[in-house]
């Protein structure tokens, strides 16, 4: 799922992997509200009964940026491969429940600021949309779908310097920029 | 006169842009302060909760109502009252006339914690509807990535 403020910004990656399986598109960031998302990649194991057995994670499937991420493309692979060839334990509903991050009503509060933000710039109201943009991420200061996701809503390159000052500023401040689970 | 008699001043009506979980619809609202109330029909038609003598209802489910809750007045429903009562937040750009009302965090936290893949329906590059249940009887690699 692309969280994208539209088709065409995922399309060219879309058109380029050809994939059989569902690649959808989600403008307003309805999987980041449902599954509490915070920053992309995030990946999410659910078995063939809808339940969630491996909640929000990091993964990479390349090691493109293994070198600025850390992420070995391989390690997550094969967890997933091992899992989706029934070879992997079914973890026990509290463990499960153990490694969930859950929403709070503050940052519902910044997602309802970003979805504000959202709509206004969908109306051409960018100074308002911006406003609103800024709210957001002042709420939830962890929430990178929100700060570097309203980027190109705000004119701003999320690869450029702009992201890359408050990435750095993140970390100064003793901050992960990926929250991977532990294992 | 108690701070729960206080009679509300209202201005005369603007029309407003109500987004109920990015789901847009407009109608007229009365400002007061930094609140926007609106009249059942809105509340109504906006956002799916109608006022009855069982309390605020939508659907199956009704919330009694009391006087402490300062819902409504002379007809009219706050919302910031509403938000309150339903544990939603509320933005309000008074300057856009828009007013959104986002999702609980604890009905979303509570989905999660069921541990229930929550369902959604959303499309493909050719505007095709694709939803998650729809894939129920295979193991499902949720993965969330951007142009970003």
């Amino acid at each position: 799922m692309a969280l994208d403020r539209r088709a065409e910004d995922t399309r060219p990656w879309i058109e380029k992997a050809q994939p059989r399986h569902p690649s959808l598109i989600d403008t307003r960031y309805v999987l980041a509200d449902l599954y509490g998302m915070v920053n992309v990649p995030t990946v999410v194991w659910i078995d063939e009964r809808g339940t969630i057995v491996r909640p929000n994670d990091v993964a990479f499937a390349t090691d493109t940026y293994k070198a600025i991420t850390g992420f070995d493309a391989a390690k997550s692979l094969n967890a997933i491969r091992a899992w989706a060839r029934g070879e992997t334990r079914q973890p026990d509903a509290e463990a499960v429940r153990a490694r969930q991050s859950l929403p709070t009503p503050r940052h519902q509060l910044a997602r309802a600021q970003f979805g504000l933000g959202r709509w206004l710039y969908e109306q051409g109201r960018l100074a308002a949309a911006n406003e609103h943009f800024t709210l957001a991420s002042d709420l939830a200061p962890d929430d990178w779908t929100i700060k570097r996701g309203s980027m190109p809503m705000r004119n701003l390159d999320p690869f450029g310097p702009d992201f890359r000052t408050l990435r750095a500023a993140w970390a100064e401040a003793g901050h992960s920029y990926y929250l991977p689970l532990p294992d | 006169m108690a701070k729960s008699e206080r009679r509300h001043e209202f201005g005369p009506s603007v029309p407003f842009t109500f987004l109920d979980e990015g789901r847009a619809s407009t109608g007229d609202a009365y400002r007061e302060g930094a609140d926007v109330w609106v009249e059942a029909r809105t509340l109504r038609e906006a956002f799916g909760w109608e006022l009855s003598p069982e309390g605020l209802c939508r659907d199956a489910v009704c919330i009694p109502v009391t006087a402490r809750m300062r819902l409504t007045e002379g007809g009219r429903v706050s919302l910031t009252a509403l938000a309150e009562l339903l544990g939603r937040p509320l933005v309000v750009d008074a300057g856009e006339r828009v007013a959104y009302l986002g999702a609980a965090a604890r009905e979303r936290a509570e989905s999660l914690r069921s541990l229930v893949a929550p369902d959604f329906s959303l499309p493909d590059l050719d505007g095709h509807p694709h939803r998650l249940s729809e894939q129920r009887g295979k193991k499902v690699l949720l993965v969330a990535y951007a142009s970003w």
